[in-house]
């Protein structure tokens, strides 16, 4: 219950902070490509949590996994906004998703063994759903340049495939 | 010997083939390939990021580095859908038929 909480909360966070970015418009490049890098970044982080806390082998692998992609796509994403000479633009989409996932990691660092595995799981489903929502609906259609748009329909591909592999780690914890 | 070996050899290269299905952009394309028994697949990542191709009953488990190639050699008949571990949302199917 408290995940679908805080995964809702996610949900409203970058819904309504993408939306406020530009005073109620639509987010710009340059402060989609700061979300988006955000976002990744934010998910290595709980991948680091993760390989230091947890002993299941399953759930070290996805973090792996996770801090593998994430760091692959985030190092794609500055060379892009390189090459366009984009300077990702702070903004108040970017430091909620910060601030929720500064809690979420406090709140996962009090658990160990079989309670952190499944919150962390959990909050990795949870995660990718509202990201992938947030690209969906509000991050893909805003952006105007073409390679930034292209980059962002494959990272939703990827984190779609996250989301699956998620569940799927999360399931067999049950 | 050596004769007879090569012989055997090219006889069988030239039976076996090497079908290639490219990855690209989270996708295996062609999504279904017909092989033969003793054919080789190649998969050839065109992604910036590691994908595998493992069979749902075991068969291969094949593991794709980004811009990398990987490849398999079929060895028996049936019908094998296969996905990517990482990208569950990547799914493929390879028809395998007896010689």
């Amino acid at each position: 219950m408290f995940i679908r909480i805080a995964g809702a909360l996610a949900a409203m966070v970058i819904a309504t902070g993408a939306a406020s970015a530009q005073g109620g418009a639509k987010p710009t490049d340059p402060q989609i490509a700061h979300i988006a890098y955000t976002a990744g970044q934010i998910d290595i982080d709980a991948a680091k949590q993760a390989l230091a806390k947890s002993k299941n082998k399953e759930v070290r692998a996805f973090a792996q996994d996770m801090q593998r992609d994430h760091t692959a796509v985030n190092k794609k994403a500055l060379a892009l906004v390189k090459k366009l000479k984009v300077t990702p633009e702070d903004n108040d989409t970017s430091k909620a998703l910060v601030k929720q996932a500064k809690e979420k990691r406090a709140e996962l660092a009090k658990l160990s063994g079989a309670a952190f595995d499944k919150a962390y799981m959990d909050n990795e489903v949870a995660y990718h759903k509202t990201v992938n929502g947030a690209l969906e609906k509000t991050l893909i259609p805003s952006a105007s340049n073409a390679e930034l748009k292209e980059l962002l329909q494959t990272g939703l591909k990827i984190f779609q495939g996250h989301e699956q592999h998620a569940e799927q780690v999360a399931a067999k914890l049950k | 010997m050596l004769g007879v070996l090569v012989l055997v050899l090219a006889a069988g290269a030239a039976r076996a083939e090497v079908i290639h299905i490219k990855i690209d952009k989270l996708a295996f394309a062609p999504a279904e390939i017909t092989a033969h028994v003793g054919d080789t697949i190649e998969w050839a990542n065109a992604d910036f990021l590691a994908h595998t191709a493992t069979a749902r009953n075991g068969t291969f488990d094949v593991m794709i580095a980004a811009h990398g190639k990987a490849s398999t050699v079929v060895k028996a008949a049936g019908t094998v859908d296969y996905y990517c571990k990482f990208h569950p949302n990547m799914v493929g199917k390879v028809v395998v038929v007896g010689k």
